[in-house]
């Protein structure tokens, strides 16, 4: 027994040096500061997006929403047991996915627009086709042991799924098993943002930390630290370089994958309720944060600043999203309605 | 779920903040001198003060905010769904009318910030003396609730029925009024404690995540796998901060006009102006691409590979120097990256027969090394087995005929053909000018609203015809 207390500190005591010193390497690259490097930029004013559309449909919390590829369509799940595709153009809903649990957390769209996919608290993924005739299951994803908080597909073949039993998974659609499997987090995984080139991804987590993964070697390659408390959503900044992290501790933080390091925190006096979501403008400047005081507020992610406010909802904002074409941003909310802003 | 916001007695509660902002607007109501204006609540004989109706309520907010009508409803509306203030008429529709309904605020005591969690046993309290006033009083769903109740906590049963009695004699000595205003206070509070079947439950908070980092035990196996991954991090390449700051800055800056949400854009946004032409000129397949989409192939080579009108342009340019097979090459690596894995191991044999075996028709010039090794790969054919020669491709492109290509005629040709669509302008103001950008400054918003003094009245009534219009 004490033989292997003393194995695990030593073990426990080499990890620390080891942080130490990627700590040290990180500190000698860090030679300028992003509020003094953005100094030249234009500033942006006061952000002002108006409520161009509200869709209703949903009976009850939205828990997650994702675009289409095409940037017109949109899935939304919500807790009263279903999908909806709509056309946000029209406000039409396009196809009704009825799910076999209602406990549902997070949904996908696929790069082809042919599949979605959705999980929560059934611990599994399930993937349907929806253009067929009604839409079908095309599979169930089952063998995480803990709920499913985020899934991305990569393509009609492949699909990367974040849960709560601390893993994250890349599954291969055509087999319906797992591929690789990410562990390294000792928290809940809780979000997670695929790369441009889909060479990598990022994840976080519970543990406060946010996780670089390589997607072939299935290997940890970085950790990010500096957040206090569970990371609720992450995406990457548009040029790949970068990825910005939302937490229960009410702050929003950039990191630089170059640099390695934390570059900015998003963070304000008067906002004290956590991060539930966030998404980016298709140039990176803006940042769209969803905040449990039923707000989304917006950041200028290059100075830092709050520049704006998206209030409408009447409870959480738990999901937003920027299509790819970057028209606008659309909220969703758990007082069941989906707000699209420009 | 940790810190922050934390209620008394430690419980977590994300709306608190909601709750704390509430009720410092429910104070504000309440101030003697400032406050809102108190009506009488007539019930047949009985005179009961410190009512107001919901019209008083919007236009008390209006006043005190400086806010417009649509958003006073809606906080309103947020007072009386989160039980600061209910209605006395038809106490079970938690809305706020904008007309002579009587409201009433809520007492402290029964704020839902200070008497949260609502525990069992007051409700069960509560329903026994409901159940005990009046027999047949309690509805279905309540009714159905109270047996639960005493099932669940029968071995308190006694204690319920006696505090329920005690607490009704206790009532049966004050006066009429304070007495039904007490009891829909009650109302109010359990309403939005225990909603009925159907109606929302405003308070949900949603998941407990479990705080438990013991699902991961943290042996001596974690800590070595730890170790490594630590070690491969340690020899991470790093780039000094400032290059990549401003990467950002430049980025940022070179996407500006790109980005509808800070620039607007032509010819005219449609969640704005609902026409869709923006979408239909900007296909995946289009006889004449926009202008900026092809400013933006120049400005990185994933870009132009992103774009399929790019890539066909770009391939049409290599056929011309006779290097198209590099391109054909790379996609077709992408194809199996991304494919189906059953058609793995057929699309490596082609990729082999066409581009890489000796005298191949589309052979590619791969250095010896890459060549050897993704030869030896090939016999065990998986995902990723062209991944080196596809990258040796990759920047042979994009250092030598990418750069070539953009400073092109091809190129510059289709720079100039690029489309540049005239802004519409809405057709309701055809005389007032509308802006692209969904920002103005300040100051821009200023002078417009001088401007649009008298078209203010038509200016509203569009707006709402057009949200109508919109809704599902």
């Amino acid at each position: 027994m004490a033989a292997e207390k003393a194995e695990i500190d030593a073990l426990k005591k080499e990890c620390d040096g080891l942080r130490t010193q990627i700590e040290a390497a990180r500190k000698a690259v860090n030679d300028g500061n992003m509020s003094s490097a953005a100094g030249s930029a234009t500033d942006v004013g006061r952000v002002q997006l108006k409520l161009r559309k509200s869709l209703k449909g949903h009976l009850a919390k939205i828990y997650s929403m994702h675009w289409s590829s095409d940037s017109r369509s949109m899935v939304s799940a919500s807790q009263d047991g279903k999908l909806l595709v709509w056309d946000t153009h029209t406000g039409n809903k396009l196809v009704a996915v009825p799910l076999k649990s209602a406990w549902v957390m997070s949904v996908a769209f696929a790069p082809s627009g042919n599949l979605v996919a959705s999980g929560g608290l059934d611990n599994m993924c399930t993937v349907y086709n929806i253009k067929a005739a009604s839409p079908k299951t095309l599979r169930e994803l089952d063998a995480h042991t803990g709920y499913l908080s985020c899934c991305r597909f990569l393509s009609d073949n492949e699909i990367l799924t974040a849960s709560g039993d601390t893993t994250c998974c890349l599954w291969d659609l055509e087999t319906g098993k797992q591929k690789i499997i990410f562990t390294n987090h000792i928290g809940d995984c809780m979000s997670l943002a695929l790369s441009n080139d889909e060479n990598t991804f990022v994840s976080g987590a519970c543990d406060s930390l946010a996780k670089l993964w390589d997607l072939r070697e299935g290997t940890c390659k970085q950790t990010f630290s500096g957040h206090t408390s569970d990371i609720n959503a992450i995406q990457f900044f548009p040029n790949g370089n970068a990825f910005v992290t939302g937490s229960d501790d009410c702050s929003c933080k950039m990191y630089d994958l170059r640099s390695d390091q934390e570059v900015i925190t998003y963070q304000d006096a008067s906002l004290n309720a956590g991060v539930t979501s966030l998404t980016l403008s298709n140039s990176g400047r803006l940042i769209f944060a969803g905040y449990d005081d039923f707000n989304c507020h917006i950041w200028d992610s290059l100075k830092g600043e709050k520049v704006g406010v998206l209030s409408g909802h009447d409870n959480r904002v738990s999901c937003t999203g920027v299509p790819a074409d970057g028209m606008g941003v659309c909220t969703g909310s758990w007082d069941s309605f989906l707000k699209l802003w420009n | 779920m940790t810190i922050n916001t934390m209620a008394k007695g430690g419980w977590h509660r994300d709306q608190m903040s909601c709750f704390r902002k509430m009720e410092k607007v429910i104070v504000a109501m309440q101030d003697p001198d400032m406050g809102m204006k108190m009506r009488n609540q007539r019930l047949l004989i009985t005179v009961i003060p410190h009512a107001m109706t919901g019209r008083d309520i919007i236009d008390w907010l209006m006043k005190k905010y400086n806010i417009c009508e649509e958003e006073s409803l809606h906080i309103s509306g947020l007072l009386v769904k989160y039980g600061y203030i209910y209605p006395l008429k038809e106490p079970r529709s938690l809305v706020l009318r904008p007309d002579e309904s009587p409201y009433r605020f809520q007492t402290p005591y029964f704020w839902t910030s200070t008497r949260w969690p609502a525990s069992e046993l007051d409700y069960a309290i509560y329903l026994a003396k409901k159940n005990i006033r009046k027999q047949g009083e309690l509805m279905e769903y309540e009714k159905e609730r109270y047996s639960v109740l005493h099932k669940r906590i029968n071995h308190t049963w006694d204690f319920v029925v006696m505090q329920a009695r005690e607490q009704l004699r206790a009532s049966k000595q004050r006066r009429k009024a304070d007495r039904i205003v007490l009891e829909c206070q009650e109302q109010a509070y359990w309403l939005i404690n225990r909603p009925p079947p159907g109606a929302r439950n405003v308070l949900d908070m949603g998941l407990e995540r479990p705080n438990n980092t013991a699902r991961v035990t943290l042996n001596s196996e974690h800590y070595k796998n730890e170790i490594d991954t630590c070690k491969r991090a340690l020899g991470r390449n790093r780039v000094k901060s400032s290059i990549c700051l401003e990467g950002f800055m430049k980025y940022s800056e070179q996407y500006q006009n790109h980005d509808p949400i800070m620039q607007g854009c032509l010819p005219s946004n449609p969640w704005i102006s609902d026409d869709s032409a923006h979408w239909t000129i900007n296909l995946e397949t289009v006889p004449t691409p926009t202008r900026l989409r092809v400013e933006r192939w120049s400005f990185s080579f994933m870009e132009l590979l992103n774009d399929e009108m790019g890539r066909r342009e770009f391939m049409t340019y290599l056929e011309k120097e006779f290097s198209g097979e590099n391109l054909a090459f790379w996609q077709a690596c992408e194809d199996i990256k991304h494919g189906e894995s059953s058609k793995i191991v057929e699309k490596v044999e082609e990729i082999y027969r066409n581009f890489l075996a000796p005298g191949a028709p589309r052979w590619v010039n791969i250095d010896s090394k890459t060549m050897d090794k993704t030869l030896l790969g090939i016999r065990h054919p998986h995902r990723f087995v062209m991944e080196d020669a596809q990258m040796h491709i990759y920047f042979l492109i994009k250092k030598d005929s990418y750069p070539r290509y953009l400073k092109s005629d091809l190129y510059k040709n289709m720079l100039a053909k690029g489309i540049v669509p005239q802004e519409t302008k809405k057709s309701v103001f055809p005389f007032m000018r509308r802006q692209r950008h969904s920002s103005p400054s300040p100051a821009q918003v200023a002078t417009q609203a001088t401007e649009e003094g008298g078209n203010t009245k038509g200016a509203g009534q569009a707006g709402t015809n057009s949200a109508a219009g919109s809704n599902v």
